[in-house]
């Protein structure tokens, strides 16, 4: 087509051996709005890298395949490039400069200056800034956008939504451009700005721009896309016309997985029906994973699977109940009020967290696996001590058989107990992770993105030992993206959204129930919160 | 999208107040006033003269600080390599026995690409050592102390050979003195070369100067008049400046006219005062231009000026040299005014007291101005010349003060710094809200 303005042809990609995108081919038309859809690591960030000449794409050996612009092949080897290409990004985390009023944000490194006395001298750069100028380029670029902020206003203290637009009053004030990208512009708006939004890319549309449209948000898609593309770990699921779907098949398509692992036996065990934790508008301040008021409550001897997409605030429940990050609202452990922003009160009620920081919260890289698994009960439950009355020594002979037995038990693969963390495989690092808990002897166990970096082998060992542990009496609450294995142990899956418990699911509800849900686009049926 | 809601937000209120704010300046203010209470033999008259001559001679320095605060490079102890490049070029100057004016604008000329050049190494360290910029420009102090050591002490004399007479030439032919006299300028010398240009009294200046003032603040009014919403300004802080400048200008009308006590006070040099006020003006004016404005841009968030595509590298460069060259001609200004270049010593302790100084003025690691240097370098000096003072009349015992001196200079950069970082952490913490 003559209209053709950009078109990835059979793009693909790999990271050190690990195919993440696979034979993709998009296209897209002047004043088209093309959706960009998949769940995480679905190969969004990585497809939109390319496009940028990311220096990431470079260092790891570039990409096959080809990127026509206007029926030309370009090769874009910088975000410059990109730039001059006439492609454009509004960043999901915001590039303003606090401290800058509007003009200077929206003219950042490309303000208009005017030859002073000394600058014939010493060049352009000392040419003085033509503030009148760039604010009236400013005005033009919030015209188009409808904002009627004044653009000499300082940034800092904007609410977000404005920020937003003037991202967008950036790309649009660069002369030339021709494709448009967003990433997920709406994941931190309010509705009524989310809606302001998307009438203003309706109207850059209108005046014959690319856009990419990148959203979780499947109303949204329905509402403004012209065409939506499904990606799905790499692959180029389907291009449909919006017109001729809907959000159930769109919703179904990003979530349907060829591989499900099997849903083994022993399910509907020893559940009591007494309630073992009870929370009650648990409000969480965890950077990028808000909870904002979360109802939920476990029975003893449940699997509960904590599932949602990234950013929704699912990461943030387990944090707040371990007081790695401050929370408000209430928390009934085994009938006991549980001070919250307290993490030794919380480990030493009995419940042991698993983190899905690893490397950084859970563990000691630079230790011996055994004081890695030693540690917290030494601090907490003064474990693995021997008692002088004023001072206190290791007792590591203790540490040491009760570690080997751990090795043992938990079939973690090393030389001896005595080998540094930091040299294990991530599986056997998890399950390190695991031990460490374990030791605590807790009554539940919080465990976050269980499977994060390890290879499925090694996944499927860490899921079956969850499973063992459960079927021994233990309370398990299980936070991760990936739905396949949530949904192939646990007894029942709370779906976050936007900070909120969007549903409760049992695992073998349908597919598109999960994708809806996920997404945000259910707000009827299923709701608690 | 309307309005109102910008309205709304410029009337939102502070988060520090103003006390918190300038807790630094205010106790120099008290200390300074404390002194004046408890020591009898402070004369307004010596200590005037005290202040104009130590502000004179300090006050370049501090402003060549205001650049890397601006550029994020924080407080640039560096300055020091600048007053080493300014040594070097005295030197040179002095042992060909150049003078007078002509002899002071080669000196400065001379400083000009060797400060440069030091500055680009200096910045270039900078840039290795990102995030701890402040530390590394204090290590590279002690590092060139120790290279501009070998080369007064070894390299003059040995490698460049030198005649064993020259005044400048320690006796036994290697090495340069102690200290070196810069000659009156009366006999071809340097001291005073720039201050004797041209002096005035005290008074006078000081109407000149609050004149203008003055009219900077009517200037504010009539702007704001024409624009109110463009050019915004602090209503009270405006008018207090403009009573206190109408007060400063009756008062010294009325001394020159009477040719009360005041009078005596010691003349003020005009040209190096106006040098001063040149290099406040350049700083000003440099933040209007691109280069200024990609200073502010690295200085707010390397990150996103990287992402727009400025060379932040070569910008934090360019910003550290301005400041080296700064510092070395500020501390020809100083040196040409005591007299003798103590040639192992004079450059140590310009860094400290110049960030002091600067820190002092109510400037922060990351906020910094020509008023934060101005109104430094008068708090600083009060405070260094009134705690031999109040040792003495407190204590019975100068020297008492003299301790006290070195106490405030690191307690005051230590208490800035860890304002700031307590200033950080609090915007920084996670809550709720």
């Amino acid at each position: 087509m003559s209209d053709s303005l950009l078109s990835l042809k059979h793009v693909s990609k790999e990271y050190s051996g690990n195919k993440v995108l696979k034979d993709i081919s998009i296209e897209l038309k002047k004043g088209e709005i093309h959706a960009l859809i998949g769940e995480n690591g679905a190969g969004k960030s990585t497809l939109m890298n390319i496009l940028f000449g990311m220096p990431v794409i470079h260092t790891t050996g570039g990409y096959e395949g080809a990127i026509e612009i206007e029926g030309k092949e370009v090769h874009i080897k910088s975000p410059h490039d990109a730039m001059n290409y006439g492609i454009g990004m509004v960043h999901q985390e915001f590039m303003l400069i606090n401290g800058f009023t509007i003009t200077e944000n929206i003219k950042l490194n490309r303000e208009i200056t005017k030859p002073n006395l000394v600058s014939p001298v010493f060049g352009k750069r000392l040419e003085t800034l033509d503030i009148k100028k760039m604010n009236e380029d400013a005005r033009n670029a919030l015209d188009i956008l409808d904002m009627n902020i004044d653009e000499f206003l300082p940034v800092a203290g904007l609410p977000v939504g404005h920020m937003q637009f003037i991202e967008i009053a950036r790309e649009i004030d660069k002369t030339g451009i021709k494709i448009l990208v967003f990433d997920e512009p709406t994941a931190v708006l309010a509705e009524a700005e989310a809606k302001n939004l998307l009438n203003a890319i309706r109207k850059l549309s209108q005046k014959g721009i690319g856009i990419i449209f990148i959203s979780h948000r499947l109303d949204e898609i329905i509402d403004v896309a012209d065409t939506v593309t499904v990606l799905r770990d790499g692959e180029h699921v389907v291009t449909k016309n919006v017109k001729d779907t809907n959000k159930y098949e769109i919703a179904q398509l990003m979530v349907g997985r060829k591989i499900n692992i099997e849903r083994g036996e022993g399910i509907n065990k020893n559940i009591v029906d007494e309630t073992i934790l009870n929370i009650k508008d648990l409000a969480v301040a965890m950077p990028g994973e808000r909870v904002k008021g979360i109802d939920l409550s476990v029975k003893r001897g449940e699997i509960v699977g904590i599932g949602g997409l990234a950013g929704q605030g699912k990461l943030g429940l387990a944090n707040g109940i371990m007081g790695i990050f401050p929370a408000k609202g209430e928390v009934e452990f085994e009938g006991n009020n549980l001070a919250l922003n307290d993490p030794k009160t919380a480990i030493k009620s009995g419940i042991a967290f698993v983190s899905e920081d690893r490397k950084g919260v859970g563990l000691l890289l630079d230790e011996s696996i055994e004081s890695n698994i030693a540690f917290s009960a030494m601090q907490i439950n003064n474990d693995f001590l021997i008692n002088f009355g004023a001072v206190k020594l290791k007792d590591s002979a203790k540490i040491r058989s009760h570690a080997v037995k751990m090795i043992g038990d938990l079939d973690i693969r090393c030389t001896s107990s005595m080998q540094m963390v930091g040299s294990l495989s991530g599986g056997n690092q998890q399950k390190v992770c695991v031990a460490r808990a374990l030791t605590l002897k807790p009554t539940l166990l919080l465990v976050s993105e269980p499977t994060r970096g390890i290879d499925i082998g090694a996944k499927k060992l860490v899921l079956d030992l969850l499973k063992q542990l459960n079927n021994e009496g233990m309370t398990i609450v299980m936070t991760s993206s990936e739905l396949a294995e949530l949904r192939s142990i646990c007894d029942r899956i709370v779906i976050i959204c936007e900070g909120k418990v969007e549903g409760v699911l049992p695992p073998d509800a349908p597919d598109a129930e999960f994708g809806l849900m996920m997404s945000g686009s259910r707000h009827t049926e299923g709701s608690e919160a | 999208m309307n309005n109102a809601k910008t309205r709304e937000r410029l009337n939102t209120p502070k988060t520090s107040t103003w006390v918190a704010d300038n807790i630094v300046s205010l106790i120099f203010v008290a200390f300074t006033i404390f002194g004046f209470l408890v020591s009898d033999g402070v004369t307004i008259n010596f200590f005037l003269t005290e202040l104009s001559s130590r502000f004179f001679r300090n006050a370049f320095l501090v402003l060549s600080l205001v650049i890397p605060v601006v550029a994020g490079l924080g407080l640039n102890f560096g300055i020091v390599v600048g007053a080493m490049s300014a040594q070097i070029a005295i030197a040179i100057v002095r042992y060909f026995e150049f003078g007078g004016i002509a002899g002071l604008v080669l000196t400065f000329v001379l400083a000009l690409p060797i400060a440069g050049l030091f500055g680009y190494f200096t910045g270039a360290l900078y840039n290795k050592t990102r995030g701890q910029e402040m530390i590394a420009s204090l290590m590279v102090c002690y590092f060139a102390n120790g290279l501009y050591q070998f080369l007064f002490l070894f390299v003059v004399g040995v490698i460049i050979k030198v005649p064993k007479t020259h005044p400048m030439i320690k006796p036994d032919g290697v090495g340069v003195r102690m200290t070196v006299d810069l000659v009156p300028v009366e006999n071809g010398g340097l001291k005073y070369a720039l201050d004797k240009i041209w002096e005035i009294p005290f008074m006078w200046a000081i109407l000149i100067v609050f004149a203008c003032i003055l009219l900077l603040q009517l200037w504010k009014i009539y702007r704001n008049k024409n624009n109110p919403a463009l050019y915004r300004y602090n209503k009270t802080m405006v008018l207090i400046n403009a009573a206190l400048s109408t007060a400063m200008i009756a008062l010294s009308i009325y001394s020159i006219l009477t040719n009360s006590r005041l009078m005596i006070i010691r003349k003020v040099p005009v040209v190096t005062g106006l040098l001063i006020v040149a290099l406040c003006v350049f700083n000003e004016l440099i933040l209007r231009t691109k280069l200024g404005q990609d200073f502010r841009s690295v200085g707010q968030s390397q990150h996103i000026a990287e992402v727009s595509g400025i060379n932040v590298d070569k910008t934090r460069i360019i910003a550290t040299i301005m400041s080296t060259v700064f510092a070395s001609w500020g501390q020809i200004m100083y040196l040409q005014n005591m007299g003798t270049l103590n040639t192992y010593g004079a450059h140590t302790q310009i860094g400290m007291f110049s960030v002091a100084a600067l820190l002092v003025g109510g400037a922060s690691t990351q906020k910094a101005g020509v008023k934060h240097a101005v109104i430094g370098t008068l708090l600083f000096n009060s405070m260094f010349i009134m705690s031999p003072e109040i040792g003495l009349s407190l204590f019975g015992n100068a020297l008492l003060g003299e301790y006290f001196r070195t106490f405030m200079v690191y307690g005051v950069i230590g208490l800035a710094l860890g304002l700031h970082v307590w200033r950080t952490n609090k915007k920084g913490k996670i809550t709720l809200n």
